[in-house]
């Protein structure tokens, strides 16, 4: 007995709600957008400059007691958040201390983290710091620029790819499938408030990746169906491939979804942030395939004779009804 | 039918074998290291009896190439330093001086008397007196320039040299300046190399980064301020002429002086022209001694170039002081008792036996041609790294645990020989890890997790096409050799955009996304492999043992 995801034979209508799905992802990317503008992303160090001290201690976190001590420093923002993770020992305490980018010192002074440790110890004698981290503002500036850069030239690499096997209506479908992918994973982050870091930025781009994995294999089966049935209406195309590839698609996602959850319950509070992204990627990546990037790809409308001179050259929506 | 090649089937165990051979010594990780390490210290010289058994654990007819840890999973001091480059410009252009002033003053005729300006930094600016003889003026200073030697720059000079007024205005060309930030880039990482050398780490990075950046690495070292403490010394030493002392750190010094505290008396300072004599550039040796007096000191030996300049100002000065500079504080200021000819000195002050020591290692591995910014720094606990590998062990093992389990109930025996594909798939994504030299990092490992899931995704591609095709009843055969055949302009194209972005990411990235972008692009070349070669193997084996009417995936 075989375990099955999908019944054999599926005949779903995706694009029976189609408006509404569409007008779904809107929406939630609107609401990202605003997120993002309004609350903003919890940007680490890497990304806006100061230190990060990860202390380490047998005894109870005192969050209060260790602002209090580190207070007279006047080290000006200064978050102290205390670490939960399933993975710790009993005795195994974990703080996060974050310090702003100190006022025009572009590299980082000992003297503020000694400080900032001995202050800390005299609370807690037991106290040790794992790992300590600064970023200078000049970096983390960079650091912000080359991140966006390379979203953009991984989107932009993605899409003439894409252009280059397909039609340019594939091209746009994916890509649209792509940025409602980032926007939204960066609604989320600003939702929820979850440290958005160099290592998130590699999630994105990995989302990029998977969503574009999917969207490939889907557009891969509707090329095919549209040489293979020249008379059938692009919908019925579009549902057949999808239905088809439908066993496929959910396979991949649970294997995936399995790795990635045993690494977010088990892999460490480290990449935990950086695993979130990846899991809500794939679940936000499988539903823009379908429901973002077939929708676009059936709006634009895409031309059907593959062997014969274009007919529509120069009015591409002729055919969006065919 | 299915077929394949006896050449196709043997290359491809072939590469299947090569990159487990690779693979296995990260199986025996701290065995390996041991050998290793052994192995480097025997070449070095240090034939113990502990090193012979530790190099005798591991045979050396094996590869012994392991993954390199990244300081994420075994701790460490990580620094991100910027090169001053600027700095040499500065230094350069005042060196410059005493040869502008000998290259006009034969010509006081035409041009009047010539005075040194206030400039900016990197600037030198000389008024002359006559102004219309400025053109004989600007072409005897160009005479001092030389053309660059660049593979770029070919043909232009090294200076800029132009009027302005009746001033002269000699500053660095701008290939001039390119050439320089990149030997002071070079000599920079060449010194820090000898310093972080010193002290005798595990495999430290130390790598250029972009135009003026290092990136050094050093695992194992307990923090980042340690290894600021070791290569942060610039230890500029200079021998200065001294105009005189003062308790005054805001008097002025004047024009082309400068003044500097004493580093062991407190509240003085000495007046010194700013062009030293001799710099330490010109060093060859440096030795912990004693002086006369017993007190502990540094020999110092300079080249033949030093030597003579030395031994001519020495020789000319005797009964002035002469100040004794490193890294802008005067160490002492003898006076000049005799000429020194040979070009060996001593250098005293109020060193101990541990600080003169120091002094030699520093003058001795050079000095940093510019000053360092800390841009980025980080330190690393080994626990914390110690956690994270096993928090990453274990969610692999879970993970891989887990897929293998699923794909047996969804594909049955298909399902087998995709699990069989994708732990061969694991251990050549170690292999090439290995040989390449990458450094694995905890993002790396979450890039595996990633790829055991969707390393999976190319076969069941193929299953699930194998499975549409047995519908159309084609014979069992023929179903598997479509399924391959469809399923593959679907595979490749899936796995070449995300090749794009894994290439992407390591061009454009640093630290955690390189290391992810790595083990994401080589998994992605090993899982296409083993999906469409190594489990395709596996079923044409069977396929021709058994020889079954019927198949089921």
């Amino acid at each position: 007995m075989r375990l099955k995801l999908v019944p054999d034979e599926t005949n779903w209508d995706f694009f029976k709600r189609s408006k509404l799905t569409l007008g779904l992802s809107g929406f939630a990317m609107l609401a990202s957008v605003v997120l993002f503008f309004v609350v903003g992303l919890n940007f680490g160090i890497d990304f806006k400059g100061g230190t990060t001290i990860r202390t380490q201690s047998t005894s109870e976190v005192d969050v209060g007691a260790y602002r209090a001590a580190i207070a007279p420093l006047e080290l000006g923002d200064v978050s102290i958040t205390e670490v939960f993770d399933p993975s710790f020992n009993a005795n195994e305490h974990v703080a996060m201390v974050r310090i702003q980018a100190q006022e025009g010192a572009e590299s980082v002074s000992v003297e503020v983290i000694n400080a900032v440790e001995a202050a800390l110890q005299a609370v807690d004698p037991s106290i040790t710091f794992p790992s300590v981290e600064s970023v200078g503002p000049k970096v983390s500036g960079e650091l912000v620029q080359t991140a966006v850069i390379a979203v953009l030239m991984a989107i932009g690499a993605v899409l003439f790819y894409i252009w280059l096997r397909f039609e340019w209506q594939f091209a746009l479908g994916a890509v649209a499938a792509l940025v409602h992918d980032v926007v939204l994973t960066i609604g989320i982050f600003s939702a929820l408030q979850i440290k958005f870091d160099l290592a998130i930025i590699a999630a994105l781009l990995t989302i990029v990746g998977y969503s574009l994995n999917d969207t490939v294999v889907v557009f891969d089966r509707v090329r095919e169906n549209l040489r293979k049935y020249k008379k059938l209406p692009l919908k019925e195309v579009l549902n057949l491939s999808i239905n088809e590839t439908l066993s496929r698609t959910m396979m991949t996602s649970i294997t995936t979804l399995i790795a990635l959850f045993s690494l977010f319950a088990l892999g460490g509070d480290v990449i935990r942030g950086f695993v979130f992204a990846m899991i809500w990627g794939i679940f936000v990546g499988t539903y823009s395939s379908v429901f973002v990037a077939s929708a676009i790809l059936l709006r634009l409308g895409v031309k059907r004779d593959w062997s014969k001179p274009d007919n529509t050259a120069g009015n591409q929506y002729a055919n969006v009804d065919a | 039918m299915l077929q394949m090649s006896a050449f196709k089937r043997v290359v491809i165990i072939g590469v299947c074998l090569i990159g487990l051979l690779f693979a296995m010594p990260n199986a025996f990780y701290p065995r390996v290291e041991g050998h290793n390490d052994a192995v480097k210290a025997i070449e070095a010289g240090a034939d113990s009896p502990e090193n012979a058994a530790a190099a005798a654990a591991w045979p050396s007819w094996l590869p012994s190439t392991i993954v390199n840890l990244g300081l994420d999973l075994r701790g460490g001091a990580h620094l991100l330093a910027e090169v001053q480059v600027a700095d040499v410009y500065e230094a350069r252009i005042e060196a410059l001086w005493p040869d502008v002033r000998d290259a006009l003053r034969p010509l006081r005729e035409t041009v009047g008397t010539i005075r040194l300006q206030e400039s900016a930094p990197g600037e030198l600016r000389v008024r002359i007196s006559q102004p219309a003889g400025m053109d004989t003026a600007l072409a005897a200073v160009r005479e001092l320039a030389r053309p660059v030697v660049t593979l770029t720059g070919g043909g232009a000079s090294d200076l800029d040299v132009r009027a302005e007024g009746d001033e002269i205005v000699v500053s660095l060309s701008e290939a001039e300046r390119l050439a320089t930030d990149d030997r002071t880039l070079r000599q920079s990482l060449e010194i820090i190399r000898r310093r972080v050398d010193e002290v005798g780490t595990r495999e430290p990075t130390i790598q250029r980064q972009g135009e003026d950046r290092i990136l050094i690495q050093v695992p194992g070292l307990g923090s980042a301020e340690e290894l600021k403490a070791l290569i942060g010394t610039t230890a500029q030493l200079g021998f200065h002429p001294v105009v005189g002392r003062s308790s005054n750190p805001d008097q002025d010094p004047g024009l082309r002086n400068k003044i500097l505290p004493s580093i062991d008396e407190e509240g003085v300072y000495y007046i010194v022209e700013s062009l030293p004599v001799v710099t330490g550039e010109e060093l060859v040796d440096a030795q912990p001694a004693f002086d006369q007096n017993n007190r502990p000191a540094v020999n110092f030996r300079f080249n033949p170039s030093g030597a003579r300049k030395f031994g001519d100002y020495t020789a000319e000065n005797i009964g002035s002081p002469f100040a004794i500079v490193l890294d802008g504080e005067v160490i002492s200021a003898p006076v000049i008792q005799d000429h020194i000819p040979g070009g060996s000195g001593i250098i005293t002050g109020n060193f101990n036996v541990e600080e003169s020591t120091q002094l030699a290692v520093l003058l001795r591995a050079g000095a940093l041609p510019a000053g360092l910014t800390f841009l980025e720094e980080r330190t690393i606990g080994p626990e914390l790294g110690q956690d994270s590998i096993e928090a990453g062990r274990i969610a692999c093992i879970v993970a891989f645990a887990a897929v293998l389990v699923f794909m047996v109930a969804s594909y049955g025996l298909f399902g087998v020989f995709a699990n069989i594909a994708l732990m061969i798939n694991v251990g050549l994504i170690f292999g090439l890890l290995s040989v390449i030299g990458a450094t694995l990092t905890l993002p790396g490992i979450a890039g595996i997790v990633l790829t055991i899931g969707m390393a999976v995704d190319a076969n069941v591609l193929v299953f699930e096409r194998i499975r549409e095709e047995l519908k159309t009843a084609k014979g069992p055969a023929r179903a598997i050799e479509l399924g391959y055949e469809k399923a593959l302009s679907a595979i490749l194209d899936a796995n070449i955009t995300t090749f794009i972005t894994a290439v992407i990411l390591f061009v454009m990235g640093a630290g955690p996304v390189r290391g992810f972008s790595i083990t994401l692009a080589l998994g992605i070349i090993t899982s296409v492999f083993t999906a469409i070669y190594v489990t395709r193997l596996m079923i044409v084996f069977w396929f021709e043992r058994k020889r079954p009417k019927t198949i089921e995936v």
